[in-house]
């Protein structure tokens, strides 16, 4: 028996089941994620930061396969780095997306990540870029992951726009709860992200310490 | 879910027919979203109006709230064959247990017969009922009996293939102690979640509250659905 369950673990492939969430709002956005990482049934970090920095003020959320997404990740980081230094200032949010959505686009057979791109740049403000499968559109807000499923008629229903970014930061602490209490490939912590002008700053917030709702 | 299944059954000799559609080829199935909501002194029930055969629909003013005995109704996702065939049988039982009985039948005893039959013919059927009702004894109750033949009573339940997209606005806006026009509201809000977010779900949203008077049943018309903010 024993013999049987080491053998799937390792023949599974490790996903990162995850929801993640990015929320924009005047002045900057708001990035979330959960912290669990899977192979097959086991949980292989339950402590992991899926809150990848691109560049001082723009970061991305991974979903997917965690090979796939912390490649695309360090790939866009690099390319982003060298751009940086060309032009002479902070890249545009855009530019990230657009560098992501490239290798996206073009391995889209080979891989299965999704990135949700988001940060702060002088010119936009606060923006948030999905590059679901190869696309890049630019939305207020954007849940992903598999644990979204479970959330997408919370986040509609609760979104307004023009929120604060204290109102944004327990939108997306409430959207992760519910996530994770509701997605087996989703749990642990949550990692938070608030990017404005003045830089970024990471959060974490312990399992015992997040919201609770109706029947937990 | 039934999609699974159509697929599997779309592999045959007609496939390469052009003179039968595509869509008169698959299974019908009510994709959906269904729900019920426990109040004191009775249950809300409330479902959409989608039944598609693939990517066709079949029906966009469909009924899906059954009644199966004066006060217990049951709401059947799934494949639109299992489910009708699975609660008429349980009504013929049920009426006859409570000519039997000589009362009201209980909302639990329904339940099991549901369980009962869902369970024996689980590799047969694809069908995941909700049951819900109100009997003199227990007052309003919801029994769920998913996929499998389980069998649990909770306070609130969703089912179907758009009740994945509702799971967190449930579990953050249910609240225990709600009134019959709360309910109403909350299944109507949930119901119209899920039916902007899934493609099998969609129409109108019929209601039903059944309390000790009996059953009142409401329909919301496409443009009188709630409005929620969005991109």
């Amino acid at each position: 028996m024993l013999e049987e369950s080491t053998e799937s673990e390792w023949q599974s492939e490790v996903k990162t089941g995850t929801t993640i969430i990015a929320v924009e709002f005047n002045g900057g956005v708001v990035l979330g994620s959960d912290s669990r990482v899977s192979a097959g049934e086991t949980v292989v970090n339950r402590v992991m930061n899926k809150l990848s920095l691109l560049h001082d003020k723009i970061y991305c959320a991974l979903s997917g396969s965690a090979a796939d997404a912390q490649t695309i990740a360090e790939m866009v980081n690099y390319q982003l780095d060298v751009h940086s230094i060309e032009i002479g200032e902070d890249p545009q949010v855009r530019s990230a997306a657009t560098l992501v959505k490239n290798i996206s686009y073009k391995y889209k057979e080979e891989l299965s990540a999704h990135l949700i791109v988001a940060g702060w740049d002088r010119r936009g403000g606060g923006q948030v870029f999905v590059t679901l499968n190869g696309l890049l559109s630019r939305q207020p807000f954007a849940v992903g992951g598999s644990g979204s499923s479970y959330v997408y008629g919370f986040v509609d229903a609760e979104y307004q726009k023009g929120m604060s970014k204290e109102d944004c930061q327990q939108f997306v602490v409430n959207t992760i709860s519910l996530a994770m209490s509701r997605d087996g490939s989703s749990g642990g912590v949550a990692y938070l992200v608030t990017i404005d002008e003045k830089g970024a700053e990471e959060k974490c917030i312990l399992g015992n310490e997040l919201p609770t709702f109706y029947d937990q | 879910m039934a999609a699974c299944m159509s697929a599997n059954r779309s592999e045959n000799a007609f496939s390469a027919n052009d003179l039968v559609p595509e869509w008169a080829q698959e299974e019908v199935s009510t994709g959906t979203t269904i729900m019920a909501v426990e109040f004191d002194g009775g249950v809300v029930i409330g479902a959409d109006s989608r039944t598609t055969t693939g990517a066709y629909i079949a029906n966009r003013v469909t009924d899906k709230l059954t009644p199966i005995h004066d006060h217990i109704f049951c709401c059947r996702p799934g494949s639109a064959a299992d489910t009708q065939a699975v609660a008429d049988a349980v009504t013929y039982q049920l009426g006859f247990h409570s000519i039997e009985l000589d009362e009201p039948p209980l909302v639990q005893t329904a339940a099991n017969l549901f369980k009962q039959m869902c369970y024996r013919y689980r590799e047969e059927l694809m069908a995941g009922i909700i049951v819900a009702g109100w009997d003199k004894r227990k007052g309003g109750q919801v029994y769920t009996v998913p996929m499998g033949g389980m069998i649990v009573r909770q306070p609130v339940s969703v089912g179907g293939s758009g009740s994945s997209y509702i799971y967190g606005f449930m579990d953050s806006n249910y609240k225990p102690g709600m009134t019959k026009e709360e309910c109403l509201h909350f299944c109507t809000q949930a119901l119209t979640l899920a039916m902007e977010r899934d493609g099998s779900s969609g129409g109108v949203a019929r209601l039903a509250a059944i309390t000790e008077d009996g059953v009142e049943r409401r329909v919301v018309l496409g443009n009188q659905l709630p409005k929620f903010s969005n991109v």
